[in-house]
């Protein structure tokens, strides 16, 4: 247990590991290998960041490159999810989906329901999501509270190698459609994983750390935000629980409930926008069916209503930090400042 | 279709505009200080020019991911780029947007896009609103190899023809989307294929030579211009970087580039034609490369000295008033 | 009288542990110790234990205050003779306090680490403390892996080798439990001794390993030099098949606590690390097999499918039979009614796993078996 890797390798690992077991497991993607038709390297790339380097060459044709065609190959790994494959599709940037949500949405969502409980679409759809790259309004959106929203996906937010590992494994073993939300500034984290294959289901919450006067709900990269803050707090006598989503769909409703009742004050950070966001839900979801056990308001801290900036001035004033989540548990706790 | 000299001169400075302002943040980014994704055009120059020497204000385009080299083309501030490069609030978009979403709409430059295949169907709306207005304007969208697989690109050829739109779709191929041969992603010897699908003419040129692109480009205009419909042009050509600053290129093949520079470049091939026809004197280039050189030097300069945007910035320009 | 002045410090239970929360004083300045003696409670990220006096004296001195968080082996409090001055007292501490280093992050390599042997295809992870005499092999039970024995393993390996090692199907050796009965692991036991060159050792097991330490001794006497058996499997027929069913069929944290908080008197014990830490264990692929697999042939439809209690009087090597009061696994009435050469303690205040709750007087007890 002690070995350390980083969220990235975690990936890496747990896409291999389950392409040893199951051989229905095929990636597909843009540069997933990296090189294709070329003269050069034929994974010369392994994924644009390299997540998916080395499998080219562990498992040949099975790690297809894609032409630049989201709707054309989402929509393949949905098809060939509904006969009999288990593909894990890469969509680059999550901003990507624009360009072929409706095989997501309208259809690999769909399909279980719509076709009476009959239809099984086992696809993964692994992307990169979040600000910190100077990447600009197209490349580094939250969009996961878009695919939230949709009955029948599953949406998967690991904030740490250990649950990168078993999460994606879970969700390439799972039924279901599910979006694997990378955060880009995850990737170089280190972390204690094993080395066999685990899985982590669905629909359980962890909480990160235990204390008795402010529940922090968050995910994603903003668990590391939320603990930061925790940390600092802990020594001015304010004890945070933080509770890590890990996934948005389905949610962990106990947790966060149960954690309420014992605090009764919230906080939730997310790192999107804050209209309709997994903040503006979860505190729905507290004010609904726990409000008698309030002691504050709710706070909530995510990014702002505008677009993610390029210039790194505003790209720090736009991702939220262990100060502003800190200032709302002051203000929940009654302290100024 | 005859240049005069001074056309020959501003092709050629419009060219060397480009190469330099891209090997300069070849240079510059190696140095850290350039944040985020930069996607550079140098090697494709003569395409962005010899299509858009034939605009003028009523005309439109829209770019791609790398797209300094048609913003330049198109008439956009250098100063103004450099800065929003390097996310400065005198960019061309007060340091929002970055090399990836460069834009002067005053211009007639729809932008740089972060999504490939994003810039087509938006040249569609671009050549209907000329051809309602009647403004004779034209409306070109420069797409890679990559981009025109989108089925977004499918999609608008599909439209312009049947609306008959003034609009040209012009695919720079220059054989890579990102590391990805269009040897193995297109499904197609040559793009111009396709046109015929699309019942538009196809017109294949050799990117590296200006003249040629610049003629194609002017029937082609002149044919939308005059309500024929639109076209389909495919520029056969080479990026001498990466997909992205920072890309090893090991999927390229040994010397590839170094190849091209020495038998194909757009900039040598031109000075070769101009100079062997007598047409301008030597003299006359080389002080247009100084001028050039100097104009970049004077624009990293000035754009790493400007003030960054502030607080204040961040929540302006979501709406008409916030 | 003049003992010397001896330092009382922060314990360090487990590999990863790398500080503990004073959570209160079982005594009081003044107070005469024993060596053994509960002097106070220390609480970690994994489990809350009390910290025993290893020397006898007065604690004379209370340093570290109660609710405050330490490193590893930082100054908890000073045991001393009675007659000892406060100056000396003072200095001593002064003296401890200058030249005290916490251990830094990066100091996990310097501590004992496991280590992995592999045995006919099957990885076995083991740890081994201390040196010389006659080892003692420590056998876990059901679900658990050999950081059950974190409270005890360094104290008893002070005078001995101590070898304490993952069961198949457990903790992070291989996940394939060959017939998955108690023959099997019987079988490892022997493989691991034959691989680590023991030729004869102490054995203490607990729960079903009490059941595999017996078993083996029964077929290998010769190799035995004595037998601890913790709130063992195999002397009687009952056991929680609720328990044992609801620890592998439970799948998040919320419906694992209330099984494993059957484990302890103190159901407290349960902490969120010892959840998430077996959970993590639990959720390895292969481990669900194995658990199903070992319980359908060593806990049939609720009840232990061997008994060994009337071959207990066959075996010469010393015996003994520890068990909580508490128990609600394994009810400790097995632990009446054996043969008299068998040495039975039963704890008050623990449940199933008093080497955890009562690890001093277990260690306490071992140590008197082993001389």
């Amino acid at each position: 247990m002690a070995r350390k890797i980083t969220y990235q390798q975690a990936i890496n690992e747990a896409l291999s590991q389950e392409m040893s077991r199951d051989p229905t497991v095929i990636i597909m993607g843009e540069d997933v290998a990296g090189g294709a038709g070329t003269d050069g390297e034929q994974e010369a790339w392994g994924g644009v960041l390299g997540v998916t380097k080395g499998l080219y060459k562990k498992f040949g044709d099975r790690v297809m490159d894609t032409p630049i065609t989201e709707s054309a190959f989402i929509g393949a790994a949905v098809g060939a999810a509904t006969a009999g494959l288990r593909p894990v599709a890469e969509l680059m940037f999550i901003d990507f989906m624009g360009v072929c949500l409706d095989q997501i949405f309208n259809q690999a969502a769909k399909f279980r329901y719509m076709f009476g409980g009959k239809a099984e679409t086992p696809v993964v759809i692994r992307t990169m999501y979040g600000a910190g790259f100077r990447a600009a309004a197209q490349h580094s959106q939250c969009l996961y509270p878009v695919f939230t929203h949709i009955p029948g996906l599953k949406v998967v937010m690991p904030a740490t190698p250990y649950d990168a590992k078993g999460l994606l494994i879970q969700a390439i073993r799972d039924n279901d459609p599910v979006i694997f939300c990378e955060h880009k500034v995850l990737y170089t984290l280190e972390g204690d994983v094993p080395e066999e294959p685990y899985t982590i289901p669905f629909g359980e919450a962890s909480v990160v750390r235990e204390g008795k006067d402010v529940t922090i709900v968050t995910l994603g990269r903003m668990v590391h935000m939320a603990t930061d803050a925790a940390d600092n707090l802990a020594k001015q006598g304010i004890k945070c629980e933080v509770i890590d989503l890990r996934t948005t769909s389905p949610i962990d409703e106990d947790t966060i409930l149960e954690s309420v009742e014992n605090t009764g004050r919230l906080v939730v950070v997310d790192e999107a926008h804050p209209r309709c966001n997994i903040a503006t839900d979860v505190s729905a979801l507290v004010a609904d069916k726990a409000f008698d056990s309030l002691k504050a308001p709710i706070k909530m801290v995510t990014g702002p209503h505008v677009p993610v900036p390029f210039s790194d001035v505003l790209e720090d004033l736009y991702i939220p930090n262990a100060a502003k989540i800190e200032a709302a548990v002051r203000s929940v706790m009654g302290k100024k400042g | 279709m005859q240049l005069s000299k001074a056309d020959l001169l501003r092709a050629y400075r419009m060219m060397k505009t480009i190469r330099e302002f891209e090997e300069r943040l070849h240079v510059e980014f190696a140095t850290g200080e350039i944040p985020g994704f930069v996607h550079l055009y140098a090697g494709e120059e003569a395409s962005a020019t010899g299509f858009c020497m034939h605009l003028d204000g009523r005309d439109k385009i829209a770019s791609t991911h790398r797209g300094h080299g048609h913003s330049i083309a198109k008439g956009c501030d250098v100063d103004a780029m450099m800065a929003e490069i390097y996310g400065k609030k005198a960019g061309l978009c007060g340091g929002k947007g970055g090399s990836m979403h460069i834009a002067d709409l005053d211009k007639g430059m729809l932008g740089a896009n972060g999504i490939v295949g994003g810039g087509p169907p938006l040249i569609c709306g671009a050549g209907l609103a000329a051809k309602v207005l009647k403004t004779g304007g034209v409306a070109i969208a420069f797409v890679g190899d990559g981009g025109f697989n989108q089925g977004t690109t499918a999609e608008s050829l599909n439209l312009a023809s049947v609306w008959r739109l003034p609009c040209l779709f012009v695919v720079e191929n220059n054989g890579y989307a990102e590391a990805t041969s269009s040897k193995y992603s297109v499904s197609c010897d040559d793009f111009t294929d396709r046109a015929a699908a699309y019942s538009m003419p196809g017109i294949a040129v050799d990117g590296h030579d200006f003249f040629a692109v610049y003629e194609a480009a002017g029937e082609a205009i002149k044919r939308a211009r005059s309500g024929g419909g639109p076209s389909l042009i495919e520029v056969k050509l080479n990026r001498y970087y990466g997909h992205f600053e920072g890309d090893a290129q090991t999927y390229r093949g040994v010397d590839e580039v170094k190849n091209i520079r020495a038998t194909k470049d757009c900039l040598m091939l031109f000075r070769k034609r101009v100079e062997g026809a007598k047409l301008v004197d030597a003299a006359e280039l080389n002080k247009i490369d100084a001028d050039v050189l100097a104009q970049i030097e004077n624009a990293v300069k000035k754009a790493k000295a400007a003030p960054k945007p502030t607080a204040a910035d961040l929540m302006t320009d979501v709406y008409v008033s916030y | 009288m003049s003992e010397a002045i001896k330092a009382l410090t922060m314990p360090k239970w487990g590999l990863s542990m790398k500080e503990g929360k004073v959570a209160s004083w079982l005594m009081q300045e003044g107070t005469a110790i024993s060596p053994g003696n509960e002097v106070l409670e220390v609480e970690t990220e994994k489990i809350s234990s009390a910290v025993e006096a290893s020397e006898g004296g007065v604690l004379r001195r209370i340093v570290a205050q109660e609710g405050e968080t330490l490193p590893v082996g930082a100054l908890l409090g000073v045991i001393a003779g009675a007659n000892d001055t406060s100056e000396a007292i003072d200095a001593f501490v002064a003296e401890f306090q200058k030249n005290y280093v916490p251990p830094a992050d990066g100091d996990d390599d310097a501590g004992p680490k496991t280590e992995v042997v592999e045995i006919k295809g099957r990885a076995i992870r083991y740890l081994k403390q201390g040196d010389g005499g006659t080892p003692l092999i420590l056998i876990h039970g059901f679900g658990g892996d050999l950081n059950n024995w974190l409270f005890n393993q360094e104290s008893l390996a002070a005078k001995r080798t101590v070898i304490a090692f993952d069961l198949p199907g457990h903790g992070q050796s291989s996940k394939q439990v060959g017939n998955a009965n108690l023959g099997e692991l019987t079988q490892v036991v022997h493989d691991v001794m034959d691989a680590l060159g023991v030729t004869k050792a102490h054995l203490a097991g607990h729960s079903m390993g009490g059941a595999v330490a017996l078993e083996f001794a029964l077929a290998h006497p010769g190799r035995v030099a004595s037998l601890t058996l913790i709130a063992s499997a195999g002397l009687g027929p009952e056991i929680n098949g609720g328990y044992i069913d609801g620890f592998i069929e439970a799948t998040g944290r919320r419906d694992i606590k209330p099984h494993l908080e059957q484990l302890f008197a103190n159901a407290e014990l349960v902490s969120r690390q010892m959840i998430n830490d077996i959970l993590a264990y639990k959720r390895l692929d292969g481990v669900d097999a194995a658990l199903r697999g070992l319980r359908d042939k060593i806990f049939p439809s609720g009840k232990q499918a061997t008994v060994l209690r009337d071959r207990l009087g066959s075996l010469s090597m010393p015996i003994q039979v520890i068990w909580g009061e508490g128990d609600a696994i394994v009810p400790a009435k097995h632990a009446q009614g054996l043969p008299a050469s068998v040495k039975v303690s039963v704890l008050k205040g623990a449940g199933h796993m008093p080497q955890m709750e009562a690890a001093a007087e277990v260690n306490k007890l071992i140590e008197a078996q082993l001389g």
